[in-house]
C-alpha cells in the first residue's frame, strides 16, 4: 500500500469516525442514564437527513442551518417521546431489567414507526444533494470540504457536551443518574426530568449525526439500521453508558470500517459485527467501561 | 397406573379439544384453496418459532434475539441440500433434521459464548448474531457464488403444511414436558434468581446452554420447511430481523404465563399479518409498530393474563348476581 493510500485510508477514516461518535454517544446516554437501549436511534438519523435534504432541495437553506433548526426539534421530540412512553412503561415495570427488555422491544416498534411514516414521506428511493463538494488537500490526498465540515461539527459538538456533562449543575445530575438512577432521585434530582431531558439529548445527537450525514452521503429510507447497528458496535466498544468511550470508538470504528472497506468493501458490516463478538466476549463491559 | 388421571373430566376436554383442532388441521389442506393454507403455512411456522422462542426466553427472562439466526440456518441447510440445480441430495426428512441439527450446534457454540453476558448484552450479541450471518452470506452469495439467491427444490403448500403440524405438535409436547420436568424448574430458577439457583446447585450453565439449543433446534427445523416452500433462499430474507421481534411479540401478546398463550398470540398475529400486510404495506408496519409499542405498555401478561383479571371480576359479577337472585 503506497503511504497516500495509507493517509487515505486513515483520514476519511477518522471523517467517517465523527459521524459515527455522535450516533454511538447518543445511544450511549439513552441507554446508560434512560435504559432504553433504543433500537430506532438509526431511524432518526433517517429522520433528519431527510429533512436537511428537504430543507436544502425546497427552500435552499444551507445544512448547518437547519442543524440548528433539527437539533432542538429533536430533542423536543425525543424530551416528549421518553415523558409519554418510557415514563409509563417506567412506572409500571416490576424491575429495572424488566424495563429493560421491554423499553428494547417498545424502541423496535418506534423503529417501524419512524421508518414506515419517513416511507410514507420519502419514498423508498435513495437520494442526494451537492453541497460544497470541492476538495481541501489534507497530506497531499484530496478530500471533499462537506467531509471535513462534517468532522469538525462532530468534533465540536461532542466535546461541548462532554464540558456540559462535567461541568454544569444538569450535567451533574445527568451523571449522577448514570451512577444510580435511584439513589440520584432520593438525592433531589428530578429523574421524571432528567430521564426524558437526556433522551432528548440523545436524539439530538442522532439528528445532528442525521444532518452530517446527508451532506456527505445519499439518504436511503432503509439506512438507519445500519447506523443503529454501528453505534450498538461503538457503545460496546467503549462500554454501555460511557460517554468519553463512545467518542473515541466512534473514530476507532471508522477506521476499522474504512480499512476493512478498503480491502474488501462487502465485508465491512460484517467486520463490525465480528468486533462487536469478539469485544462482548473478551471484555463483556466494553473498552472503557467499569467491570 | 392411577386411570382415574386419564378419565377425569378436564382430562377428557383437554383430550378431544386438541384432537379436534388436529382433525381441523388434517381436512383443511384438502378444502381450503391453495392460497388459504399458504396462509396456514406461515401461521404453523410462527407457532413453532414463538413457542420454541418461549422455551428458553419465556422461564430463564434471557432475551433472546437470534431467532431469525438460526430461523436463517436451517433455511441455508435446505438450501445446500435440498437444492433445485443438481437436485436434493437428501430425502426431505433428512434435511429438515440436518436444518434442526446444525442450528442445534450453531446455539450450542454460540451459548457457550455468551454465558458470561447478562441481560441486555445477552441481547445485543442475539441480535447481532443473525445480522453477521446475513452479512456473511452476502458476502459469500455476492462474491464468491456470484449470483444473489439459491434455487431451492419446491415443496407444495400442502406438503409443507402436513409437516410443519407434526412439528407443532412436536414442539409443544418438548415445551411442555420441559416446564414440568426438572429442566423446566431449573430454568425458572434461573428466571427468578440465577445466583440463588446456582447456590442451590442448579448447573445453569447446562441448563442455559440445553434449552437455549433445543430451542434453536426447532427454528432451524422450520427454516429447512419453509426454504423448499419458499423455492428460494437469499441472504436478505433468511435472516429478517422480523423473525427475530415477531415471535417475542407474538409471545408477550399471547402471554407466556400458559403453554397456549403463545400459540395463540402467534395465531392472531400471523394471520392479520398475512391478510393486511400484502394490501397495506406501509401502514401494516407502521400499525404493527404502534401495536407492539401499546401491548407491551398496557398488556404486559398478554391476552391469557387477562383470564384470570376477567374470571375474578366474572366470577364477582356472577355471585352478586346469583345472591341478588337469592
Amino acid at each position: 500500500m503506497s503511504s497516500e493510500t495509507v493517509v487515505r485510508v486513515i483520514v476519511s477514516g477518522l471523517l467517517n469516525g465523527g459521524v459515527y461518535a455522535l450516533a454511538a454517544m447518543g445511544l450511549t446516554i439513552q441507554y446508560g442514564v434512560a435504559r432504553v437501549l433504543n433500537l430506532s436511534h438509526g431511524e432518526f438519523i433517517v429522520v433528519a437527513a431527510w429533512l436537511t435534504w428537504t430543507f436544502f432541495t425546497r427552500l435552499e437553506i444551507n445544512p448547518l442551518v437547519s442543524a440548528a433548526i433539527t437539533a432542538p426539534f429533536f430533542l423536543g421530540i425525543g424530551f416528549l417521546i421518553h415523558r409519554t412512553v418510557f415514563t409509563t412503561l417506567r412506572k409500571r415495570a416490576p424491575s429495572p431489567a424488566a424495563f429493560e427488555g421491554n423499553s428494547l422491544l417498545v424502541a423496535f416498534g418506534f423503529l417501524y414507526v419512524v421508518q414506515n411514516i419517513a416511507l410514507l414521506i420519502w419514498g423508498g428511493v435513495p437520494r442526494a444533494y451537492y453541497w460544497l463538494t470541492g476538495g481541501v488537500n489534507i497530506l497531499g490526498v484530496r478530500f471533499a470540504l462537506n467531509n471535513v465540515i462534517a468532522l469538525a461539527v462532530a468534533v465540536a459538538l461532542g466535546v461541548a457536551f462532554f464540558v456540559f456533562v462535567n461541568r454544569s449543575r444538569l450535567g451533574k445530575a445527568i451523571r449522577a443518574a448514570v451512577e444510580d438512577p435511584a439513589t440520584a432521585g432520593l438525592m433531589g434530582i428530578n429523574i421524571n426530568l432528567v430521564l426524558p431531558l437526556v433522551f432528548g439529548l440523545g436524539a439530538l445527537m442522532a439528528g445532528v449525526a442525521g444532518v452530517l450525514l446527508s451532506m456527505c452521503y445519499p439518504i436511503s429510507t432503509f439506512m438507519g439500521m445500519n447506523y443503529t447497528i454501528i453505534a450498538l458496535v461503538v457503545v460496546a466498544l467503549g462500554g454501555l453508558g460511557s460517554i468519553p468511550g463512545g467518542f473515541i470508538g466512534g473514530f476507532i470504528l471508522g477506521i476499522v470500517g474504512s480499512i476493512v472497506g478498503q480491502l474488501e468493501s462487502t465485508l465491512t458490516l460484517s467486520s463490525f459485527y465480528a468486533l462487536l463478538m469478539i469485544l462482548l466476549v473478551a471484555r463483556p463491559k466494553g473498552l472503557l467501561g467499569k467491570s | 397406573m392411577d386411570i382415574s388421571k386419564f378419565t377425569s373430566r378436564k382430562f377428557l376436554s383437554v383430550a378431544g379439544f386438541i384432537l379436534a383442532i388436529l382433525a381441523f388441521l388434517a381436512i383443511f389442506p384438502l378444502y381450503g384453496s391453495n392460497s388459504e393454507v399458504g396462509v396456514g403455512v406461515i401461521i404453523l411456522m410462527y407457532v413453532i418459532l414463538t413457542v420454541s422462542w418461549v422455551m428458553f426466553s419465556g422461564s430463564t427472562g434471557y432475551m433472546s434475539l437470534a431467532v431469525a439466526g438460526f430461523f436463517g440456518i436451517g433455511q441455508y441447510v435446505a438450501a445446500f441440500l435440498y437444492p433445485r440445480d443438481p437436485g436434493p441430495l437428501l430425502p426431505l426428512p433428512a434435511v429438515i433434521i440436518a436444518g434442526g441439527l446444525a442450528s442445534f450446534v450453531f446455539a450450542l457454540v454460540v451459548g457457550l459464548v455468551t454465558l458470561r453476558l447478562k441481560g441486555m448484552y445477552f441481547a445485543i450479541f442475539t441480535f447481532g448474531f443473525a445480522v453477521f450471518l446475513g452479512s456473511i452470506m452476502q458476502y459469500y452469495e455476492l462474491q464468491i457464488r456470484g449470483r444473489r439467491g439459491i434455487n431451492v427444490f419446491p415443496i407444495s403448500n400442502q406438503t409443507a403444511f402436513y409437516i410443519l403440524i407434526v412439528v407443532v405438535v412436536l414442539t409443544l409436547l418438548t415445551a411442555y414436558l420441559i416446564r414440568r420436568s426438572r429442566l423446566g424448574l431449573a430454568m425458572q430458577s434461573i428466571g427468578e434468581n440465577e445466583d440463588a439457583a446456582a447456590h442451590m446447585g442448579v448447573n445453569t450453565t447446562m441448563v442455559k446452554v440445553m434449552t437455549f439449543a433445543i430451542s434453536a433446534f426447532f427454528m432451524g427445523v422450520v427454516g429447512a420447511i419453509m426454504a423448499p416452500k419458499w423455492q428460494s433462499v437469499d441472504y436478505s430474507s433468511a435472516f429478517l430481523l422480523l423473525y427475530s421481534f415477531m415471535p417475542v411479540l407474538m409471545a408477550i401478546f399471547g402471554g407466556m404465563r400458559e403453554l397456549y398463550g403463545p400459540v395463540i398470540g402467534a395465531v392472531i398475529f400471523a394471520y392479520t399479518e398475512r391478510t393486511l400486510r400484502l394490501q397495506f404495506p406501509y401502514y401494516y408496519m407502521l400499525a404493527f409498530g404502534i401495536a407492539l409499542i401499546l401491548i407491551i405498555i398496557y398488556l404486559p401478561g398478554g391476552l391469557t393474563g387477562l383470564v384470570p383479571t376477567l374470571k375474578d371480576k366474572l366470577g364477582g359479577v356472577i355471585a352478586r348476581l346469583r345472591k341478588g337472585g337469592q
